[in-house]
This record gives C-alpha cells, structure tokens and sequence, in this order.
C-alpha cells in the first residue's frame, strides 16, 4: 500500500499532462507525419513550424493583437473594479447586497448572446476592428469578476487601517493609492490573472468584433485550413505558444492564488 | 486645549448608539472611558478624533467648534485594540508616516523617529516589516506612530487588550510616563476596572450609550453614582440583592438581615456588595452570613473566585488564598455589610453620611 502511494498522482497527471504533451510534440512534426502515422514523439524533428510563426506577419500579429487588447481589458478591468470594490466593503448603500450579486449575473450569460449587440453597437460608433472593442466587451465579464475578488481581499483589511491613515493626516486619495492598494496587491494580483485568463482564452467575442486590424491569435488558430491546405503542424505550434503566457502568470500569482481561494473568493 | 462634547448624541438608523452626552477634557489629562463591549467607547472616541460626525451635538477643541472639521485637520492620534501598522511600509516607515504627511525635513523626521523608537524599544527593529513583529512589538510601533507627532488629542481604544498579561502590566506601567511631559488630551478605553484603577487619571463609567459616572477613578470606585456605574466599575461583576428597610432592619429576600445605617428610611432598596466583601471566612464583626449552593469555584494561584446561589439569586465570593470548593454543596459566606452601596428605586446611590446627619 504504502509503496504505491506514487501511482494515484502519477496516473492523474499522466492524463492530465497528455493532451498538452501531444500537442507539443505535434508541434515538432512536420504535416505529412501527424497525418501519415501514430507516432509518439517526432520522428523528423522540425522547427520549421516556430519559425514560420515567428516570421509570418499573419500569425504573429495575431499574438501582438491579443496581448494588447488582453493588456487594455486587464488594466481597465482592474482600475474600475478597485474603487467598486471599496465602496462595496466599506459602505453600506441601499441594495448593495442585491448589487453586489447582481454583478455576477453577467457571467451567467453565454458570451454569444451579447455578440451580436456588440457588433452591432460597435460597427455604429465606428470601433469595429479595434483593439479597444475587444479590450471593452470583455470588460462586461472582467470588472464583476473583478470586484468580486477585490471585495473578498478587501474585507480582510480592518476598517482601522483606513482610519489610522485619516488620523495620520492621509488625505482619501493618498490613503487608497499609497497604503491601501499595496496592502491588497495580493488581491490585485489575483483579480488581474483572472482577467487576463478570461480575455485570454475568449475566442466569440474576439472573433465577433474583429475583421483584420486586431484579429486575435485565437481566431487564426481556429482556422483549420488554409490555402496550402492542412497546416496541423503550424497549429500546434501556435497552441503551444498560446499556452505559454498562461502559465508564466499562473507561476508568478500562484501563492496569491491560494490565499484567494482561502478567502472563497476565487 | 481642552476638549469638550456639547451633548453629542449617535444614531445608526433607529439604533440609538450614543444618548445626549457632555463631557469636558482637560489639557494634561488622563481620562479613561470605562464599560463593556458595545457600551460606545469607540464611537465616542470616533466622534472625538471628527472619524464619525455627531447625530447632533457639537464637539469643540481649545475654544473652537470642530464638529464638521476633517480628522485630517485635526492633529489627532488614534491606537487600535487591533494591531493596525501598514503591512507594506517598514516599522521606520511606519512611524514616520505621519511626519511625513506633515512634510517635515528629512533629517528631523530620522531623529524623532529614532527618539521614538528609543523610548518604545523597537530600535533594533526598524528595518522590519510589521508582520515581522511579535505582538507587542506590532502594538509599540502603533504606539510609537501615535506618539511621535505632537498631537493635541491621542486616543488610545483598549491598546493593550490583545497582548499577553506579562506585556500588559509593562506597557500599562510605561504608559502615564509616556503623556506626563505632553499638554495633550489622552483618553483611554479600556473595559477592565482593574486597568482604570492602576492608571488613575479621570475616568467617565459607560453603559449602554450614556455616561453614567464622572470623575477621579478611585473616587468613582469608592463612590459609585448609581447602580449602573456600581456594576461597570467591578470585576467580577458586583453582587447585587433586593433589599427591604423597616424600622432600622434591612432584609434581604436571601433571608439574611441586619440592623440598618442611622438615616437610612424605610422602603425598598438594591445594595450592591462588592465580590471581595464576601468572604468564606469572616472578615468583620459586622458580617452576616450568606448561605449557598455553589455553582462554580474558580481557583486562580493566590485568589478563589466561588460563584454560589442563595436563593436562586446569583452570587460571587472573590477571597485571597485557596479554599476549595465542591460544587452543588451548601456553603456558608460571610458578607460585610459595613461595605455595601444602597441604591434607591431609581438606582441612585443613597448617601449615608448625609442620610445620618439628616436624621
């Protein structure tokens, strides 16, 4: 018993690891071979695909894209749901319980159904195409997801912090910005991966909203096959590249991530 | 500088947390605000620092209104039960926060916080982060930061009740030194009479929202106001009896009785005996025997504290030494009536020295 202690873990990670392993393997091939035969590693090993990516404006501007309107969507996400945030651990407001809940009722709707009213409302104020459209509608998701977590971290903060630094002669502004932000950036730290997961991994709406101007990695990755026809290689290549940003802020938030989880908050 | 509440009162929606209040702090003082938990010693602090905004009422400071001024205009210091420091600067940092707000010179602010720091004996510490503190430690650097601008009002809401007991006899000795060279108003809240009694001072006794007693802390203790201020003011709580006088005889509904003070008229009264004049062994030729089944004994190292009824009416013995008790077992105390408080139907206290020479 005690000697098979390793296996349980092992064979859920063997699971869990297998989709990612073969997509990066596939990602060495070359097309005739994932098409050709069951292979499990990379019999012609190739970078060819990387290389591709790295020097085809097409697929490399997909990523530039993403990171801008993920960047944008972050920081706007989090610089409007900090001050929400306070106000709702702080103050107690008529039917703020029924707000605070009601924010969350957003992510309860799929994304498809407000596609088509962004498109719409986009393509008439002229920012169809923009990174800031994308950047915008998945603010519509980020900010309530946002508070939520700031909330949590938030209420954690003794009310007597706030007033020590009134008493201490802080102004509100100077308060919030120098002690009271770095006392929460553990919760800043959370709420912004999560919004860059969220605007990371969003395929519709990024899709939707755009043509070719801020086309996201994700919508030239889906498109299976081009002219040269099936390119399975190059699109492994670019999934696992997709994977990569994820992970390094999956690495850095990581003990913040579990102090969220501690408070119920994420 | 004198600080004076100009019948303050609060009220959260319908709750009403504070009643009609006045009250006048003298420049140099020592007060204590003595009460339970929930007795408005903090929203009262609250309102003092300009924190909270009176329901109505007007508080002002050396001779001005300050009602609506901002607590950021006030030059007030504030010490939470909690320890609060800001957890993302340094303990130097941290003390030197608020002269750095004052946007004092550099230099002066690095020797008043070295001064201070000195004084609190956090030295050593400086480059640390709070977190990095032991309690105590958490609770000088508060301090410290309190301290070490020159305010004209420093509030302190039960600064040493989160630290362990060794720690709090030390800081409570250091503390009337720390103000006595300071032309500021201190008060201190704090809900253990023995903490009022050690730090002297004024102390104003609340219960439930009202100042129910004012005036030097020995003298308050002596000479409770009333009832309220009787029960406020000791620990463990003060036994209390219905009490009946009739022609110079006072019988309690425990069935005990004794002959009653010159002047003190007929009718019904509450006397109040303090724990330590109950004793298990008699104390005074004028004790009179209490009978009881006891509930609890708690036997500390040098003290017992036995919890008895006497007739379905709750008792506490507080005795020196250890006397060991079985508990659900009949017991005999000895109370010295010579020492108890007789209050009247309005829970005022009835003054028989006064009462005497009436008579």
């Amino acid at each position: 018993m005690a000697r098979a202690k390793w296996l349980i873990p092992t064979i859920y990670i063997i699971f869990l690891m297998l989709p990612i392993y073969w997509l990066v393997s596939m990602s060495f091939k070359t097309t005739n071979e994932i098409l050709g035969s069951f292979t499990l590693w990379p019999q012609n090993f190739t970078l060819e695909n990387y290389r591709t990516i790295f020097t085809d404006p097409t697929w490399y501007t997909g990523y530039i894209n993403s990171i801008i309107y993920v960047t944008i969507n972050t920081v706007l996400s989090v610089t409007v749901a900090l001050p929400a945030a306070y106000a709702f651990s702080r103050y107690r407001f008529l039917g703020d319980k029924h707000l605070f809940f009601w924010l969350l009722t957003n992510r309860m709707a799929p994304a498809a159904v407000f596609a088509l009213p962004f498109f719409q409302l986009y393509s008439a104020i002229g920012i169809f195409d923009t990174h800031l459209a994308v950047a915008l509608a998945h603010t519509l998701f980020n900010v309530p997801l946002a508070v939520w977590i700031l909330e949590g971290f938030m209420s954690g903060v003794p009310k007597q912090l706030d007033e020590t630094a009134y008493v201490d002669g802080y102004s509100f502004p100077a308060f919030f910005v120098k002690i009271f932000i770095p006392t929460i950036a553990a919760g800043v730290g959370v709420a912004a991966f999560f919004c860059f997961m969220f605007s990371w991994v969003e395929l519709l709406l990024a899709k939707t909203l755009t043509a070719v101007a801020a086309k996201p990695i994700a919508a030239t990755m889906t498109k299976t096959a081009s002219s040269s026809g099936y390119e399975l290689g190059l699109l492994a290549a670019a999934g696992t590249l997709t994977i990569i940003p994820g992970a390094i802020v999956i690495y850095f938030v990581r003990n913040y991530i579990a102090k969220g989880f501690a408070l119920g908050r994420v | 500088m004198a600080l004076e509440l100009k019948n303050v009162t609060k009220k959260v929606g319908a709750d009403v947390h504070i009643h009609p209040t006045d009250l006048t702090f003298e420049p140099g003082s020592f007060n204590i605000l003595l009460g339970t938990t929930l007795a408005g010693k903090t929203t009262l602090m609250q309102m003092m620092a300009g924190l909270e905004k009176p329901t109505s009422g007007e508080v002002w400071f050396d001779g001005h209104n300050v009602t609506g001024t901002a607590v950021q205009k006030r030059n007030v210091s504030m010490v939470y039960q909690q320890f609060i420091n800001y957890p993302n600067m340094s303990v130097f940092d941290n003390i030197a926060s608020p002269l750095r707000v004052a946007r004092l010179p550099a230099a002066e602010i690095q020797a008043r916080v070295g001064e201070m720091a000195e004084l609190m004996r956090i030295s050593a510490m400086l480059d640390r982060r709070p977190s990095e503190l032991s309690g105590g430690q958490q609770q000088r650097t508060a301090m410290a930061r309190a301290l070490v601008k020159d305010s004209d009002l420093i509030l302190l809401d039960e600064p040493l009740a989160n630290l362990d007991f060794k720690l709090r006899e030390e800081m409570r000795d250091e503390l009337p030194r720390l103000f006595a060279e300071r032309n500021c108003v201190v008060v201190y809240a704090t809900t253990e009479p023995t903490e009022a009694l050690l730090l002297g001072g004024q102390t104003a006794a609340m219960h439930e929202g009202r100042v129910v007693d004012l005036g030097p802390t020995a003298e308050i203790y002596r000479n409770p106001s009333g009832l309220e201020s009787a029960k406020v003011f000791s620990e463990p709580p003060i036994n209390l009896a219905k009490a009946s006088v009739k022609s110079g005889w006072v019988l309690l509904d425990e069935g005990v009785s004794w002959k009653a003070d010159k002047g003190l008229a007929n009718g019904t009264y509450t006397i109040g005996i303090r724990p330590h004049h109950v004793s298990p062994v008699r104390q005074s030729s004028k004790s009179v025997v209490v009978e009881g089944k006891v509930k609890v004994a708690e036997l500390t190292g040098s003290e017992s504290i036995i919890h008895f009824h006497a007739h379905d009416h709750p008792w506490v013995s507080l005795s020196h030494g250890v006397h060991p008790f079985e508990t659900g077992r009949f017991a005999r105390f000895y109370a010295d009536m010579s020492k108890c408080f007789y209050f009247d139907a309005d829970g005022h206290l009835v003054d028989l020295a006064a009462a005497g020479k009436a008579a």
